[in-house]
């Protein structure tokens, strides 16, 4: 089983998100950096694959050089090669994005011989466009199912298919598809690993491949990023510790919630 | 020269998302000089695609083929791609649910012409199309400029209230046929599971949230309790889901469910804006924080300063007490 897995590094904002004076990007000044939540989960679900399976996982990125770190993150649980696609600019439009993982992939495939899986998240967590995963599976002309809670290579399967399950309201649709698939995963289809001791130390030894491309941009244009409008309240403090109770329950009664 | 909107539904049941798609489209169509149509995909389409003049449709295509009966994204998305090349459509929109932004992502791929995901409103007027567009889940707006002759996009879901239009139009039902291989087939449903009936985390009128503050999956009981007396369900932060402490489909948030209840009782939840954008849909919000400073405290309309511990049990100690 070889196995890629598409991740985004994203600033990690607390309390309330900023941007910086040019409006470009969030202003990450005395902020961390992590791996878009669904695609942590992506690399989980990649690393439990091949520990059933057997196989290698495959971790790229298209980012700024400190994306280092978010691979270097995933050998600490488990992955096994890494590949930095590096830019200069803050971020890359979803088609020029695509386009370049894409040329990447293509390149490791030609000498190593196609993945079994590719995994993208649903959508990344800061630009949110919802289609880079499926931008690439199409120029690779392999099928992809979004939005996947759980992937299954045995139970009923037919040898070379690979059963997907897709959250709906109050329960999931099945997908049966055929290898070389591939799927974007949501948080919530396995809980990730934190990083051991020896997964620390591997991620330190971690080889990071770096491969330069050049693509054209695409048509969507970033002009600025803003914060919208926030209604802003005035809270009401119905009291300190227990004692607050009486006046917690008033406030229900009024609401009509108390049947 | 038309706008096609694409319009999801499930065996004949259209999808409220879609008339919130036909409902942002039919201002934006007219402002473009364009012509509204509606398309609607596999079995059940006529049912499904009856009454979409009154949101202003001039033509409901429904699209039928053998291979098509479920959803299918690549089935779906090749359909609409073929029908945008036949009638010659100069711009898609959908509703941005998890399958409408799958269908024109799948539609602009296989074009391969840009697809602005999620806006909040659109400039048709220039010679470049502007439009601004949700990032980060709802905390954060992009404006961008799309070069393209052709435009795709989806309406982030509940940016619009759907509502028939002033004028309607004749929605006539147009059949249409795409050519379909096998190979567009390999992802369509091959089967479907229920799990729950009723009240779920996203229709709940009242959740009865928790964050790290409660400190362990068994600190969740008296939550439980809360919730059970208000007929609620308890909800909780990624940071529980992150411990293992409550399920995944617990979580409120970014990456979680999106709650819209008349009150969410926010314990021991520090306030996150990822945690936010799933919360700020309920009507009323309580927080309930030992820190008075946290921003689930300043961003609710009620709050109790203490331990949720202590404060938790004794609502639901009063509650009863009221009950009798
Ligand atoms: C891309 C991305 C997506 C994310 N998506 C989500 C999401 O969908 N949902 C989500 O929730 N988070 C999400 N997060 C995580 C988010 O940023 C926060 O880390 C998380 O919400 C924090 O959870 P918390 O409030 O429970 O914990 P903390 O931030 O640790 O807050 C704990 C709070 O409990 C209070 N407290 C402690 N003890 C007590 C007590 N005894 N009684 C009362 N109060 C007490 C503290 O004062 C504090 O305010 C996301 C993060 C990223 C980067
Ligand atoms: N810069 C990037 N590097 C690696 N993978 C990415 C990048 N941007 C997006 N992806 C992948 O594509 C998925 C969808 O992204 P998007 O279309 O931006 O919502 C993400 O969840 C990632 O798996």
């Amino acid at each position: 089983m070889r196995i890629l897995v598409c991740v985004k590094r994203v600033p990690a904002p607390g309390a309330r998100i900023n941007v910086t004076a040019d409006g470009q990007t969030v202003d990450a000044a005395h902020l961390g950096f992590t791996t878009s939540p669904h695609e942590e989960c992506a690399v989980e679900e990649a690393v439990q694959l091949t520990e059933a399976h057997g196989g290698e996982v495959t971790v790229m990125t298209l980012g700024p050089v400190e994306a280092e770190e978010q691979l270097r993150y995933a050998a600490s649980v488990g992955a096994h090669n890494f590949v930095l696609i590096p830019i200069s600019e803050v971020d890359w439009d979803p088609q020029r994005t695509a386009t370049a993982l894409f040329e990447a992939i293509v390149a490791i495939e030609e000498t190593d011989g196609a993945f079994d899986l590719v995994l993208f998240g649903n959508e990344s967590a800061d630009s949110g466009g919802f289609q880079v995963g499926v931008r690439v599976a199409n120029h690779l002309g392999r099928p992809i199912v979004n939005g996947i809670k759980g992937i299954d290579l045995d139970g009923e399967n037919v040898e070379g298919f690979a059963s997907a399950r897709r959250e709906i309201d109050g329960g999931f649709e099945v997908y049966q598809v055929p290898l070389p698939a591939v799927f974007g995963v949501k948080e919530g289809i396995n809980l990730p690993r934190y990083p051991t001791m020896k997964g620390r130390l591997a991620s330190k030894k971690a080889v990071v491949v770096t491969d330069q491309r050049t693509v054209e941009v695409g048509g969507q244009l970033r002009l600025r990023l803003h914060r919208p409008v926030e209604q802003i309240t005035e809270t009401v403090i119905l009291g300190t510790g227990p004692e607050a109770a009486p006046a917690v329950v008033d406030l229900l009664e009024e609401l009509g919630v108390l049947s | 020269m038309s706008l096609l909107v694409v319009c999801d539904h499930d065996r004949g049941s259209l999808a409220d998302a879609s008339l919130e798609a036909l409902t942002f489209a039919h201002p934006l169509a007219r402002a473009a000089g364009l012509e509204m149509a509606a398309v609607v995909i596999g079995e059940g389409a006529e049912i499904a695609g009856q009454g979409l003049g009154a949101y202003g449709a001039h033509i409901v295509h429904t699209a039928s083929h053998p291979l098509l009966t479920d959803f299918g994204p690549e089935a779906w998305g090749e359909t609409v791609a073929q029908l945008m090349i036949s009638t010659g459509a100069s711009a898609l929109l959908a509703c941005g649910t998890d399958r409408g932004n799958e269908v024109v992502a799948q539609a602009a791929a296989r074009l391969d012409l840009p697809f602005v995901a999620n806006c909040r409103s659109v400039d048709p007027t220039g010679d470049q199309w502007s439009m601004t567009r949700v990032q980060w889940g709802g905390s954060l707006l992009e404006d961008i400029d799309l070069t393209a002759e052709i435009r795709l996009m989806t309406v982030a879901h509940h940016a619009v209230e759907a509502k028939v239009a002033e004028a309607p139009a004749a929605g006539s039902l147009v059949s249409f046929s795409p050519e379909l291989g096998e190979e567009t087939v390999h992802t369509v449903v091959a089967d479907r599971v229920v799990l729950t009936k009723g009240v779920t985390l996203s229709t709940a009128p009242v959740v009865v949230g928790g964050g790290r503050g409660v400190g362990s999956a068994e600190a969740f009981a008296p939550l439980e309790e809360l919730a059970a007396e208000l007929n609620g369900v308890v909800g909780c932060s990624r940071a529980v889901t992150n411990n293992g402490w409550r399920p995944h489909s617990d979580q409120v948030g970014q990456t979680g469910t999106r709650i819209a209840p008349d009150i969410y009782i926010a314990s021991g939840i520090s306030g996150a804006i990822q945690h936010w954008v799933g919360a700020m849909a309920a009507k009323n919000i309580l927080a309930i924080n030992t820190d008075s400073e946290a921003n689930m405290v300043s961003r609710a309309g009620h709050a109790v300063i203490g331990d949720l511990h202590q404060v938790i049990p004794a609502i639901t100690q009063e509650i009863r007490r009221r009950k009798g």
